[in-house]
């Protein structure tokens, strides 16, 4: 006779180690007043471009830095260094996302209290991102008007993990006839009530509500904190 | 490997070859199930969890709707909103679970 095999009970997370991290990550940002933001989309669609224009409009006012992680290359850190804030890279190999410890391990030679902002720009992807938590206050998800109006309804994972989308390249929404309204409603489907912002990086459209949207959520943050 | 790393850990503390691992893979989790099952296999070959299996428990996604205070099951990820009243909502109570429930051991 067989005896029954025995059921060992776990009710872990299995990122739990990224999860724990992303905790301590989390914790530190805020007692050292430092609001952070990250951002993911797919590749492509305007992550860096928008960035570097952001460092550069925050910069007088703000201490900025930015982590930028890449599967290769330094081309990206190489252009967000010419808004002339502190900049690093994270190359991730094969890897296709970030994971709170490389954050962590990326901001070991830098000193976070004597910042305002840090930016984290994850690796061009809309799938796998969406499982790792950074520790970031706030996760923006940017989608191009050249992508379409259907990346929402393709990839509702991500729209669920970001708080706020970011609809970026508006100056050639005419050119490619993109669709705004039905875009706006793909959006509210996957995630009713979220925000959207529209942008142009290279007309500056929608650049100054943005520079003011991450400056308001930096005050209630550091409100709430209080 | 996470996962992987996770359920050895938890193998050894409590001693003896794992047969199963019962998961819990929520829909909006970002894991797709076969990709899942297969890279498992991989990810398990030359460890002490080669050779066992991976049961997978789907967990819907349940929203609360604040119009009418139903906790339902929506019926597409594309389109959040209440099953009762059609009212959307982003109130999600479930559906993003990513966990290890148990370990069938040999006894």
């Amino acid at each position: 006779m067989t005896q029954e095999p025995r059921l060992v009970k776990v009710r872990k997370n299995i990122l739990k180690q990224n999860d724990v991290v992303a905790r301590e990550l989390r914790g530190e940002f805020l007692r050292s007043n430092v609001f952070v933001v990250s951002l993911v989309s797919s590749p492509g669609s305007g992550k860096t471009t928008i960035l570097e224009k952001i460092l550069t409009l925050l910069r007088p006012n703000y201490r900025v830095a930015a982590l930028v992680g890449d599967l290769a290359t330094e081309n990206d850190a190489q252009r967000l260094a010419r808004s002339g804030v502190p900049v690093k890279q994270i190359t991730t190999g094969t890897l296709c996302h970030l994971e709170a410890g490389m954050v962590r391990n990326a901001l070991q030679t830098w000193n976070v209290t004597q910042l305002d902002f840090l930016f984290i720009e994850n690796v061009g992807n809309l799938v796998c991102p969406s499982s790792y938590d950074l520790g970031e206050n706030v996760r923006l998800v940017l989608t191009s008007v050249t992508e379409g109006e259907d990346k929402p309804l393709k990839y509702p994972t991500i729209f669920n993990s970001a708080d706020v989308a970011v609809l970026t390249k508006m100056d050639l929404a005419d050119a490619v006839e993109f669709d705004e309204p039905t875009a706006m409603a793909n959006i509210q489907a996957v995630r009713p009530g979220m925000q959207v912002l529209r942008v142009s990086a290279k007309t500056g459209l929608g650049m100054r509500e943005f520079i003011d949207f991450l400056g308001l959520r930096r005050a209630c943050a550091r409100e709430m904190n209080v | 490997m996470s996962l992987v790393d996770l359920a050895r850990e938890e193998a050894e503390r409590v001693q003896g070859r794992v047969i199963a691992l019962h998961i819990k893979v929520g829909r909006l989790s970002g894991v797709f199930k076969d990709a899942l099952l297969s890279s498992y296999e991989m990810a398990s070959y030359d460890t002490s969890l080669q050779g066992s299996q991976l049961i997978i428990e789907d967990v819907p996604i349940v929203i609360y709707c604040s119009q009418c205070r139903a906790e339902s099951a929506v019926v597409s990820m594309q389109w959040l909103c209440c099953s009762v009243c059609s009212a959307p909502s982003s109130r999600i109570l479930s559906g993003k679970e990513l966990e290890l429930v148990s370990l069938e051991m040999e006894s």
